[in-house]
């Protein structure tokens, strides 16, 4: 088993939490795990990616080797496409569509889904309206997760386990509403694809 | 805990392997890739309940020089800084490699290859190299952590401090470490030589005589060393060296093995033998080095080796930037495995200053009084987020050299004749090495004007305590600065026009000037929520 994951984002955007719940699953599992992330000066609102390995032999790089990432998680649409170069011909992008704008040339959304639309597999979530949706705002990177989840050849109710014990000291409700996250976003993945 | 497997980034590996191999005390100045050693040792239980010294230093030199007077008192311990920290530690660094060492030293380098955050790329084993200070370069999280027991070992058994280099993908990439068991600290033991820190010239003689004679001992370590392994290959057309981190882009291309031999270097001096074996059996030899190539250069000479060294010096692989595995495969001729073009929609998008930030209130006064008025060219800044200025829309910063500079570059082009000079510099940043340059400009009432922007952290690195918190008006005026031109201003947009004033006014004194905008930074402000 292998599994070869860029998480992207922009600084402050928290894709780091993505990675603490696989992580979690990982080490439960028993699997290898190699995680590369950004701190430092880009976390000031540039663009940031963590590179997260899996697999059930060791690992070498802690860097995902060009061309060999099976999926990219983006929780923007535009820091999704950053990482094409590093995206396998048969592997997946998984991005959310909603623009993170703080610089003036931000391209417009039009052009941004019609290049997001050219890989051919592809799932473009409006992450922050579900996250809305099911009342928990701040819970679209979940969402993005759970969109994911298929695609991480990991069991989903140890996903559910994993924001069980991470979001625990939060508090039942963040731990329900973060649940409810996970599984929206792979309702939502399931009839994208369908 | 022992036993145990735990998922560590290579920074808090070297912190749990230095509170596990007994260290008992932490000195550091934050910086990226460096910062989150020290921030594991002040988050420990186990660090607590040891009573392990885990306080910050005003700056590198002063960490190195604490450090080395615990280790003169014979307990271990670590100091821990950014490459370009090792610059204003060398004065310590270097004779500490004269005076040796009697607790373990470790001195932990972090080097940023790309230059992710910093201003150069330069590779800290240089360092290790020129003062014959031997130097550990783990390629992974568990060698990170195991090796901090190994080097506390060597360094007190020949009594020499060490270097560690580690570069930012190892600093920040996470994985599993099996720890050891726990190791206690040592009690106060002072030198047997009570002459052996005493750099007087009849000393220092003979202690540099002996650190010579010392390094045959060193090669031979490093010749038997856990950390250099060969391995062999059939095909000998080429052998493969590969340092630290390089290993595993190397390995990362052959996960069923290496087809030609592969001497795997973690410690230095560079194991003499096994160098000598591979020149003798292979025909050339490629050298995968993370940095600068500091083995490559030496392997080639002067005149050149008698057979063929590849590296980053002929073109094999780049002269400048970080590696991966896939500039490695090209290296070898393998196929370029890269993906399709990143999409020429997607634009840079550089870090900025933060909604809210008080430098943005600050810039915006200096943009009104100076850069409107009298053109580009006179705001000379410093390392932090305030360098962020240099970007639009802002554009009001021209310099950003090493920490401190900004005081002392504005006061020599003040020398020169240029007017308004103006500098801006942190608080934290000050208190590292402003504050120095700062009485030059005292001693000779230079004219010039001095931000000190005292957002009551240092902001870049994550929101570490600054010894500057609450002190910057008492220093300046202990140091000389004249009080009545020791301005103070919060910079908030309802107090712009009063900003503007203040350095309208400071501008017609013919003299030092030093203002300071205080505002707590937003991000520890939403932290303590």
């Amino acid at each position: 088993m292998k599994r070869d994951i860029i998480l992207a984002g922009v600084g402050g955007q928290g894709i780091l939490s993505i990675a603490t719940v696989i992580g979690f699953v990982v080490v439960d599992q028993g699997l290898y795990l190699k995680q590369a992330e950004v701190h430092g000066m880009s976390q000031r609102g540039g663009d940031v990616q963590s590179n997260l390995r899996i697999s059930s032999d060791p690992i070498y790089s802690d860097l995902i080797p060009a061309g060999q990432a099976d999926l990219i998680i983006s929780v923007e649409p535009m820091e999704s496409l950053r990482y094409i170069p590093f995206l396998s011909r048969t592997g997946w992008l998984i991005t959310s569509t909603a623009p993170y704008v703080n610089i003036t040339d931000y391209p417009e959304n039009d052009v941004l889904m019609n290049e997001i639309r050219k890989v051919k597999n592809h799932i473009a979530i409006p992450a922050d309206t579900i996250a809305k949706e099911i009342g928990s705002p701040r819970s679209s990177n979940i969402v993005m997760l759970g969109a994911a989840s298929a695609y991480l050849d990991l069991p989903f109710e140890k996903l559910e386990e994993g924001i069980q014990k991470i979001f625990g000291k939060k508090g039942e409700k963040i731990v329900e509403s973060n649940l409810k996250a996970l599984h929206a976003g792979r309702d939502f993945a399931k009839s994208y694809i369908a | 805990m022992e036993n145990q497997k735990v998922l560590l980034l290579g920074d808090e590996a070297i912190a749990q392997g230095a509170i596990d191999a007994g260290a008992s005390g932490f000195y550091a100045y934050p910086g990226t890739p460096s910062t989150e050693i020290m921030e594991y040792v002040q988050h420990s239980k186990e660090a607590d309940e040891g009573n392990i010294h885990r306080q910050w230093s005003a700056n590198e030199k002063t960490a190195v020089e604490s450090a080395l007077g615990m280790s003169y008192a014979g307990k271990r311990t670590v100091a821990c800084m950014k490459h370009v920290g090792v610059n204003v530690a060398a004065d310590p660094f270097v004779n500490s490699g004269v005076t040796g060492a009697n607790g373990g030293l470790i001195v932990v380098a972090a080097d940023d290859p790309s230059m992710h955050s910093s201003q150069n790329e330069q590779d800290s084993r240089f360092f290790a190299n020129f003062s014959l200070i031997p130097c550990l370069e783990p390629s992974n999280q568990q060698e990170a952590y195991d090796m901090m027991f190994y080097g506390m070992d060597f360094s007190e058994k020949f009594k020499t401090p060490l270097l560690m280099r580690i570069t930012t993908r190892l600093a920040h990439s996470r994985s599993g470490v099996v720890l050891k068991s726990k190791r206690p600290q040592n009690s106060l033991k002072l030198p047997e030589d009570g002459r052996q820190f005493v750099l007087l010239p009849s000393i220092s003689r003979k202690r540099y005589k002996l650190l010579l004679e010392a390094q045959t001992k060193f090669v031979e370590e490093s010749e038997n060393s856990p950390f250099n392994v060969y391995t062999d290959g059939a095909d000998k057309s080429l052998g493969v060296i590969a340092c630290g981190i390089g290993y595993n882009y190397y390995m990362e291309n052959f996960p069923s093995g290496s087809p030609n031999p592969v001497l795997k270097i973690g410690q230095y001096p560079a194991p003499r033998k096994l160098i000598e074996r591979m020149a003798k059996e292979c025909k050339t030899i490629l050298v995968i080095e993370e940095g600068m190539p500091l083995l490559e250069e030496n392997l080639r000479g002067f005149m050149n080796a008698p057979l063929e060294i590849k590296g980053r010096l002929d073109g094999t692989l780049p002269r400048d930037g970080e590696l991966n595995p896939n500039l490695i495969r090209i290296g070898l001729g393998l196929s370029d495995n890269t993906g399709n073009d990143v999409p020429e929609v997607v634009k840079l998008r550089p870090p900025a200053m933060c909604t809210g930030c008080s430098h943005i209130d600050t810039y915006k006064a200096l943009i009104e009084t100076v850069k409107d008025v009298y053109g580009d060219g006179h705001v000379f800044s410093d390392i932090g987020c305030y360098t962020l200025g240099a970007y639009p829309p802002y554009e009001i910063i021209n310099s950003c050299v090493d920490m401190g500079a900004s005081v002392t570059m504005a006061k020599g082009a003040a020398d020169a004749g240029l007017f308004p000079s103006i500098a801006v510099i942190g608080d934290s940043t000050f208190t590292h090495s402003g504050m120095t340059g700062l009485l030059d400009a005292v001693i000779e009432n230079t004219n010039m004007i001095l931000f000190i922007l005292d957002n009551s952290t240092t902001a870049m690195t994550g929101g570490q305590k600054s010894h500057a918190y609450g002190k910057i008006k008492d220093i300046c005026i202990g140091l000389g600065v004249n009080p009545e031109h020791v301005r103070e201003v919060v910079p908030l947009p309802k107090n712009h026009s009063e900003f503007v004033n203040i350095i309208k006014e400071e501008l017609e004194y013919n003299g030092l000037s030093v203002i300071i905008p205080t505002r707590e930074c937003i991000q520890t402000i939403g932290k303590k929520k």
